[in-house]
């Protein structure tokens, strides 16, 4: 798939290797279809589970009492018509971008380093897609209506405005959805052959037998697949990058000051990768701790993780100061009087935390120790996860609550069940993330049996090193 | 076994420069309808197979432009043929909003027909293979390597056969049954 020489740098620094000693293909086959085989499961995965579980069940309720009563239930008023949901949303979106980005984006520039993260981190983007479409369903108002979002033949005889970013919405997160999703299970079927393979029960050989469509392995496929996966590596690379710059024109096409700005569609596509990888990191570190995994998910991808949480964290940093800078080059009163605002006025608290948390919090990563500290990292993920929720939050709330007319100025503050319908929407995400971690191998095999080393290992594996 | 209930012959490798070696050599002694069973993808297996198909890039790229032109078609109809409307006085077919919906469609479309064209080429999904009954195949999907020549080759015969796979270095030789 890749050629060596690409990867090569100028200057080439000893660096750690990305698997541990000793494994060849059987028992990279082993050890990660052990997770999924296992007739024990784990105690720690049901008591996480169970709590995941449950916070699902607080989703349902908010859910429910949402649709009962309407979307009164959120705080939202006029003007701030975009509360917690739209927060959510954008949130949510952010963070499914790390998993396109690692599939897509480093399987082009040939970093072999994402083939222990790559599995996990496109599960996740599917699960946070999910988390992050039920938002703007539920801010319908009557969501049993969504379909009017398509174009579909209808006696009403009208069509959506295709002139509207929300419209665009409405496409780009639902193909973001599709494509994020089959070019999961593309990478999934030989799995899921090795699992059938496995598989001492008849009903496990046949359910993944079914999801394995009959693969065998034959070279003529592999060919084949590969392609389909490079191509859809291809397409997705640039589906990433529309994805939030079309969520960031939804902002950025209305006239609102703090909203109308040129810089949104490049800041939150860093942005997104910045939250993204930061909830890779949150979910990675435990993970690979509980499971054992520290021979596949080693000390080296969390160091190339923080380091790109670093760079996109000064991206981010740099559309932060833009943002403050243009209010004032450009002179409008209205976007001076927004950004003095924010600074100073009644979210004054939100945009200060947020500053630390994704522009000062990120630089302790210049630290080499820092970033090969497993849990302070795990500490700066979340705090990044927190300061990107908070952005939003200060774009969404701060710059509707005072607009251009004084008299229609009014603050913002979400309800309980805006609290519940976002711990219930993590609950969502838990809940899914938990049962792909039992039931599908959460690691690409057939990657990592490209990874183990040649030499090292007994007569099975010396071909391995050949994949590039 | 009758040669019509037999599938073919299927040898076993240990290293994946045994069996690209012994797939070149099977290839150069004539044999066609040759395949080889990996569990992951070795680089050059199957060119060493004599296996060329460029029909999926040429799919991806009709299913682009598919996308794309279907994609702008719908938003224009929509639009400025079946219900023209007047929106802050831009023109009915307002090409550059029509931009973003007309790339995802691309996006989706290519990306569908990556997929499905991929499993239709390879014929999948297929439930049943008789490679599957070789008991030993089920180490395809973990560390072994296998080769096997179908029956109807025909440059196949069963006795000849075994004997030339024999002397590729293969671990083991075993009949396939249908």
């Amino acid at each position: 798939m890749s050629s060596p020489s690409f990867n090569q740098n100028p200057t080439p620094e000893p660096e750690a290797p990305l698997i541990g000693f000793g494994y060849n293909y059987a028992t990279v086959t082993d050890k990660i279809s052990a997770i999924v085989l296992s007739k024990r499961t784990p105690r720690t995965w049901l008591v996480g589970f169970a709590i995941a579980f449950a916070l699902l069940m607080v989703l349902m309720l908010a859910i429910g009492k949402l649709l009962f009563v309407g979307v009164g239930v959120w705080g939202i008023q006029i003007p701030v018509g975009w509360g917690w949901a739209i927060v959510n949303f954008v949130w949510w979106v952010g963070i499914a971008h790390a998993g396109t980005l690692i599939s897509a984006i480093l399987l082009l520039l040939h970093q072999e380093w994402r083939t222990s993260i790559n599995r996990f981190a496109e599960a996740m983007t599917l699960f946070a897609v999910a988390c992050a479409g039920m938002f703007p369903l539920l801010h319908l108002g009557r969501p049993w209506l969504f379909y009017w979002l398509f174009p579909y033949p209808n006696t009403m005889n009208v069509w959506p405005q295709f002139r509207s970013p929300l419209i665009w919405d409405v496409f780009a997160v639902s193909t973001y959805a599709t494509v994020s999703l089959i070019f999961w299970y593309v990478g999934l079927i030989p799995d899921l052959a090795t699992i059938r393979d496995r598989s001492k029960k008849t009903l496990s050989q046949k359910i993944y037998g079914i999801f394995a469509m009959g693969w065998r392995g034959s070279a003529k496929h592999w060919k084949r697949y590969e392609t389909a996966y490079l191509l859809l590596a291809g397409l997705a690379t640039p589906l990433v990058v529309s994805v939030h710059s079309v969520v960031s024109f939804d902002f950025a096409v209305g006239i609102v000051p703090g909203w109308h700005s040129a810089i949104f569609p490049p800041y939150f596509v860093a942005g997104a990768i910045f939250s993204g990888f930061a909830m890779v990191l949150t979910i990675s570190i435990p993970v690979r701790k509980f499971y054992g995994l520290e021979d596949f998910i080693t000390e080296r991808h969390l160091n190339n993780m923080a380091k790109v949480l670093l760079a996109t964290g000064l991206i981010v940093a740099y559309g932060y100061l833009m943002e403050t800078f243009m209010a004032f080059y450009a002179g409008g009163r209205f976007d001076k009087y927004m950004i003095m605002d924010r600074m100073t006025g009644h979210y004054m608290n939100f945009y200060w935390i947020l500053l630390t948390c994704n522009v000062v919090v990120p630089q302790f990563l210049w630290i080499p120790k820092i970033r090969n500290n497993v849990w302070v990292l795990w500490v700066i993920s979340i705090l990044v996860n927190v300061g990107m929720w908070l952005e939003r939050y200060v774009i969404v709330v701060q710059s509707l609550a005072r607009d251009f007319v004084p008299s229609s100025w009014r603050n913002y503050t979400g309800t309980h069940w805006d609290v519940a319908t976002f711990l219930g929407s993590i609950g969502l995400f838990l809940t899914l993330l938990f049962l792909f971690l039992r039931y599908v191998p959460m690691i690409s095999i057939f990657e990592l049996r490209g990874l183990v080393p040649k030499g090292d290992a007994p007569a099975a594996s010396t071909g391995a090193s050949q994949r590039g | 076994m009758k040669k019509r209930l037999l599938y073919g012959l299927m040898a076993e490798f240990d290293t994946t420069d045994d069996l690209l070696a012994a797939a070149r050599k099977t290839v150069a002694e004539g044999y066609r309808r040759v395949d080889a069973y990996t569990p992951l993808p070795v680089e050059g297996l199957a060119e060493a197979l004599d296996f060329r198909d460029r029909r999926l890039p040429l799919i991806v790229l009709i299913g682009g432009i598919v996308g794309a032109l279907g994609g702008y078609y719908l938003q224009y109809w929509c639009s400025a043929v079946s219900y023209p409307l007047n929106v802050g006085g831009r023109p009915l077919n307002s090409w550059p909003s029509f931009i973003p919906i007309t790339f995802e469609m691309t996006v989706l479309v290519a990306a569908l027909s990556a997929v499905l064209g991929m499993l239709a080429l390879n014929g999948l999904p297929m439930p049943y293979h008789p490679v599957f009954n070789v008991p030993r195949f089920a180490m395809a999907s973990r560390n072994r390597l296998f080769l096997c020549i179908e029956a109807r080759d025909p440059k196949f015969e069963l006795e000849k056969t075994r004997e030339f796979l024999k002397n590729l270095k293969a671990r083991e030789v075993s009949e396939v049954g249908r």
